[in-house]
């Protein structure tokens, strides 16, 4: 086996993340899909950390675990103040400047 | 550097199961179910990261992935209401199947890309690179080459936890009503009948459970002696079955 399976295995995730990111509604859901994403992106830092025998993509890959945590922090923050004033999580009814 | 079989093994066993429950995580109605199977997706990426080496990003993915950040989906899960599903229709008109459309394009470009793309040597590995051990070598990077995002990053988790604490604070716009106050607002808006506290229910020494109303002096049945959510659920008891001359009162004889 080649490592290079792992790579395979991040673009397919990714797409994955994507996908869900477009077609779900549940404001949740959709940031759940953000991390698969954001992890899909770790898995290739760490498998090219591998294969060019340095370290430096797992410290990428570490930095963007942090920076994944504080966008859940305030991205959840948002969607409960969201839901405090619209009482839905639904990205559909956030429409307020469209009218 | 070549892969043992039992990493290739646990590869060809682990990835499919991660990729079966990403693609659950979109087709589930439940945003429960979506995030218990997102879970599995980074206990997956966890073993992977440790078969390749990077034992303590391992270790960090599952404290800080499946630990902290699941758990605070979850949480929040339960304050916006566990049964939130999803209604799988689309609102646009024609987006999932340009979606699905553009993801299979992308997903293409990038498989073929990675097919294509030849290092001209074989990779190395993180034998030398991790002979101090995993956690010493990346520590040796963060503190000498990488202090500067190191700090960037202290600065940002700053401002991160600054700007939860300012959206999830919450205003009283009405002032919360004194003791002093409320009891004024009992006397003056109700009868005077409730203005000392409402009768609790039960009728006294036969049936004392809160769906019996409670009898007034005159033995009439007093109804807000009972919860109003009983009430309305309509499990409010009749306390004149619990009279004296309609219970059976005869002691049965020990023998």
């Amino acid at each position: 086996m080649n490592p290079n399976n792992y790579l395979y295995l991040s673009a397919l995730l990714f797409t994955i993340g994507a996908i869900g990111v477009v077609v779900r509604r549940n404001a949740i859901v959709v940031f759940m899909c953000v991390e698969l994403m954001l992890n899909a992106a770790n898995l290739a830092f760490v498998t090219f950390s591998r294969i060019n025998g340095t370290l430096d993509g797992q410290v990428t890959a570490f930095f963007t675990m942090v920076v994944a945590a504080c966008e859940v922090v305030v991205g959840l923050a948002i969607i409960v103040a969201i839901y405090r004033s619209r009482r839905s999580a639904s990205v559909d009814d956030a429409s307020l400047l469209k009218r | 550097m070549v892969i043992q079989t039992p990493e290739a093994v646990m590869f060809w066993i682990l990835a499919p199961l991660a990729v079966i429950s990403a693609l659950g995580m979109l087709l589930v109605k439940k945003a429960v179910h979506s995030a218990l199977l997102l879970a599995w997706v980074m206990i997956t990426l966890a073993i992977f990261y440790i078969a390749q080496e990077a034992l303590f990003l391992g270790i960090v993915q599952i404290v800080v992935y499946t630990g902290a950040v699941m758990m605070l989906f979850l949480f929040i899960l339960m304050l916006v209401g566990v049964d939130s599903s999803d209604s799988l229709t689309e609102t646009i008109k024609g987006l999932r199947p340009i979606a699905i459309t553009a993801a299979i394009g992308f997903g293409g470009l990038m498989v073929s890309l990675i097919g294509r793309a030849t290092l001209g040597r074989d990779a190395i590995g993180l034998e030398a690179a991790n002979a101090d051990g995993n956690v010493q070598g990346l520590a040796r990077l963060l503190f000498s080459d990488y202090v500067w995002p190191f700090e960037v990053v202290s600065a940002l988790l700053i401002t991160a936890a600054l700007g939860a604490m300012v959206l999830a604070h919450h205003e009283r716009t009405i002032a919360r009503p004194s003791q002093r106050e409320s009891a004024i607002a009992r006397f003056r808006t109700g009868s005077l009948a409730s203005a000392a506290g409402l009768p609790g229910p039960g009728v006294f020494a036969r049936h004392n459970a809160v769906d019996v109303p409670a009898l007034l002096p005159d033995g009439t049945p007093a109804p807000t002696s009972i919860s109003a959510t009983l009430k309305a659920r309509g499990d409010m008891l009749e306390s004149s079955q619990f009279q004296l001359d309609v219970v059976d009162t005869t002691v049965v004889e020990e023998k």
